[in-house]
């Protein structure tokens, strides 16, 4: 099992990515460069947070210009793994690998604080070592996390039950006291139509280890881990 | 040939800039502004000399790149720049 982790300018969780997969998970890591030509054979791809090529227009406008990103979307369309974090999320929305968009805060904060997410799918590569419904207690560190779609966009994603992650409150009641950011239906993360892109503004290589204040974001990390080697990439 | 590009939050999205500006500006006594949109100003110099062209050129960019149609309008003139 290898994880490879995509390194724009401007990407600042990389090395927390890096850290999981190769200290707590003890699985195989490789960081990719934006420029790279060849993912080098990994069997997931994660786009990690920061602020790839600034930001500059909108928040991962210019990355998905980036060489790796026509691979990346290469690895998706042939049921590869692809896993968006924050930053990640939103090229993945620029990109097209996932609908939407993520947009400035309600609240015009850079909202830098812990959340609870309501897991809705535990049938993904993503999320198969999470209960049904478990609440994970995970950061979030962004200005622009307010999950946009049309209406029709976003009844389509309900309806396929592609949102995976909600806000909610410790109980798992997805209550607006419990939205940081004002996306619509308290969305944190969706998956693609097929079940292997998943974007997400929380952090969950930030929560991977007791000593960072939790480890329920090492789920995900293990999920994945005990199932990529059973997508079929062809 | 210059453009000028204005692209704007479709009137569906939450415009939370606008709505504190608003609020600036009410707390500063204009209390008719009913409704603050923020958005871009964009300008580009482009070496083409046919308006039409020039016209199908940026709003090719404005959809590849410029604006996020899932979120954003956009709208732009395209003016002689008066050195060709």
């Amino acid at each position: 099992m290898k994880f490879g982790v995509v390194v724009f300018p401007g990407t600042w969780s990389d090395r927390d990515c890096g850290w999981v997969i190769d200290q707590v998970l003890g699985a195989e890591l490789i960081y990719l460069w934006h420029k790279d030509t060849d993912l080098k054979g990994c069997d997931c791809v994660i786009l990690p947070g920061g602020f790839a090529y600034g930001d500059y227009l909108r928040t991962g406008a210019i990355a998905r210009f980036a060489p790796i990103m026509e691979l990346v979307g290469e690895f998706a369309d042939r049921g590869g793994l692809v896993w968006g974090i924050c930053n990640g999320f939103q090229v993945l929305c620029e990109a097209g690998l996932l609908p939407g968009a993520l947009i400035r805060n309600a609240s015009l904060e850079f909202r830098c604080e812990w959340t609870n997410l309501v897991v809705e799918r535990t049938d993904l590569p993503f999320t198969s070592k999470c209960g049904e419904r478990e609440v994970l207690h995970a950061p979030i560190a962004h200005g622009e996390g307010s999950y946009f779609a049309d209406p029709a966009t976003l009844s389509r994603l309900e309806q396929r039950g592609q949102v995976v992650f909600r806000y909610c409150d410790a109980t798992g009641r997805v209550v607006p006291g419990a939205n940081p950011n004002g996306s619509l239906h308290n969305i944190a993360g969706i998956v693609n139509a097929r079940g292997n892109v998943l974007g997400m503004m929380p952090h969950p290589e930030r929560c991977s280890e007791p000593e960072l204040g939790g480890a329920d974001g090492v789920k995900l990390f293990r999920s994945v881990a005990g199932n990529a080697m059973k997508v079929l990439v062809s | 040939m210059i453009a000028h590009i204005i692209v704007t939050p479709k009137p569906v999205v939450n415009d939370p800039q606008g709505v504190t500006v608003r609020q600036g500006l009410a707390s500063l006594g204009f209390r008719e502004v009913l409704d603050v949109r923020v958005g871009k100003y964009i300008e580009l110099s482009l070496d083409i000399s046919s308006e039409h062209e020039a016209r199908e050129r940026v709003e090719e960019m404005c959809r590849q790149l410029l604006a996020n149609h899932v979120i954003e309008d956009f709208r732009f003139e395209v003016i002689r720049d008066g050195r060709r």
